[in-house]
């Protein structure tokens, strides 16, 4: 991973199910900054009641919670999230 | 008198606050919460009697094994084996079938023989034997479920033949919930002259259990998902065929003897009394300390309330959910049929989602396969969600719960 990503992720898990997204869980200190960060270049489509953010960053789906977790959709690989991430947090 | 708020004083985690909101703990077929009385038994013994169990002569040692081996009576007596015997203590369900695959099925497997597991297994009860087929050549067979969850009892009929050595069920299934009537499968198992071992790890932690009743020749179960702590499990065993198995982990504390004969540079072993032949190496002394104190609270509690507590629950739940139109609950509703777990999702949510929106509420429920990929593909489900219920939990969670749902409902 690299030094932005371990800077601001706590664990990264697969999920299970027949989509293999993969839920994030941002470092609870930084979620504020990492919530500002995604908002900013990702593009946002749909927000509830501010806990929930639906956006899009290329062809990447992602579902954004205040709580600071994140489900990120249609992922290749753990390669390409880690490339996401780090041009979404740098 | 069973009282789930008296019984939640007990809790310590209970107390907590996730997300600013009061925890409700609906993961319980994941893994259950722990009492104090657990917590200080394990503490307890860390304190006081620590020390290696076994064949050393001090007071600590003798403590240590007193109670290792009072664990082993407490497990017998709450599933009603008939001796400590019959009781191996394991990491958890996975390794008690596994002891099974490996003590049993590589000495008395082989090619043209089947092994039937049904397609609602955890998959700790499909790839051992999947593992083992490819060792020794024998068939897996896989027993059709219902549309509803439900096993397919035609299937198991017709499945079963005289090359059938034996069949793997759960007792219930960690997804829908379903009860398999293990004593008929048992009946129909040994008509046959095969053997049956029985997933109990969602069962003896929720319904009375009684191995003698229910004729299985072997029953694994995990403490963790009964109050106890994580890493200790049991195997149960009938007496006769453990006699017979070989042991699968080799090392100290399960041997008698090994002698060494200079002459041909090889070791005599004979193997230890059941059941410490199935107990490679220093075992878990403190899990079993645990566990031996969660079956006190359970046994306290009585194993017919939390059943009927869990029933009860469950029923509302299913009823509670009717009134969210976007709501969908897989498995029978029945809870003649069921225990406390309702799977179930939401329109427009994967599992996924659905648990972590939840999660922002305080509410912990798991997502996605759980460890049941065959059942949910024959289910034709993505994934599911799943709330599960213990003795702790209350109506006015639940009510908190579908409240939460309807509001995501709404939202949509």
């Amino acid at each position: 991973m690299s030094i932005v990503i371990n800077d601001y992720i706590a664990r990264i898990e697969e999920a299970c199910g027949e989509e293999r997204d993969y839920i994030i869980h941002f470092k609870y200190d930084k979620k504020e900054e990492v919530i500002t960060k995604i908002l900013k270049k990702a593009t946002l489509q749909k927000t509830t009641a501010k806990i929930i953010f639906d956006l899009k960053y290329k062809e990447t789906y992602i579902r954004l919670y205040a709580t600071g977790k994140a489900v990120f959709k249609k992922i290749k690989d753990k390669e390409q999230l880690n490339q996401i991430l780090t041009e979404l947090l740098s | 008198m069973f009282d789930p708020y008296k019984i939640r004083e007990d809790f310590p985690i209970l107390k907590r606050k996730i997300n600013n909101h009061p925890l409700i703990y609906f993961d319980n077929a994941a893994t259950s919460q722990k009492p104090k009385q657990v917590i200080e038994a394990i503490k307890e013994y860390y304190e006081l009697h620590n020390a290696n169990v076994h064949r050393a002569v001090h007071t600590l040692s003798l403590e240590a094994t007193e109670l290792y081996e009072s664990a082993h009576e407490e497990t017998a007596k709450f599933i009603g084996a008939e001796s400590i015997e019959e009781i191996i203590f394991t990491k958890g369900t996975t390794e008690a079938i596994n002891t099974v695959a490996y003590s049993w099925g590589l000495r008395n497997l082989k090619k043209g023989d089947e092994v039937l597991v049904t397609l609602m297994e955890h998959h700790s009860n499909i790839v051992p034997w999947e593992i083992l087929s490819k060792i020794k050549g024998f068939k897996v067979r896989y027993i059709d479920v219902n549309k509803d969850g439900t096993l397919n009892q035609q299937a198991l009929e017709e499945a079963l033949s005289p090359k059938v050595k034996m069949v793997c069920v759960t007792h219930v299934s960690n997804v829908t919930g379903v009860i398999n009537d293990v004593r008929h499968i048992a009946k129909l198992a040994h008509e046959n002259n095969a053997l049956i071992l029985v997933d109990g790890a969602q069962s003896v932690p929720h319904i009375p259990i009684n191995v003698k009743e229910l004729d299985c020749d072997f029953l694994a179960f995990s403490g963790h998902k009964m109050l106890g702590p994580t890493g200790i499990g049991v195997l149960y065993g009938k007496r006769e065929i453990l006699e017979k198995m070989e042991p699968f982990h080799g090392g100290g504390e399960m041997i008698r003897e090994v002698s060494y004969n200079p002459k041909n540079q090889s070791c005599k072993i004979t193997w230890n009394d059941l059941p410490w032949k199935f107990e490679a190496g220093t075992p878990n002394i403190c899990g079993g300390v645990g566990l031996m104190s969660a079956i006190k609270y359970l046994k306290n509690l009585g194993m017919d309330n939390a059943k009927a507590h869990e029933c009860a629950l469950t029923e509302y739940t299913i009823k509670r959910l009717q009134e969210c139109e976007k709501v969908r609950v897989y498995g029978p509703k029945d809870t003649k049929v069921k225990c406390g777990i309702v799977p179930f999702n939401l329109e427009g949510f994967d599992s996924h989602d659905l648990a972590l929106l939840l999660d922002t509420y305080g509410i912990m429920i798991r997502s996605g396969f759980h460890c049941a990929q065959p059942l949910h593909q024959r289910l034709e489900l993505k994934s599911s969600a799943r709330a599960s219920f213990y003795i702790y939990n209350t109506k006015e969670e639940i009510d908190k719960f579908v409240e939460v749902l309807k509001e995501i409902e709404k939202s949509l």
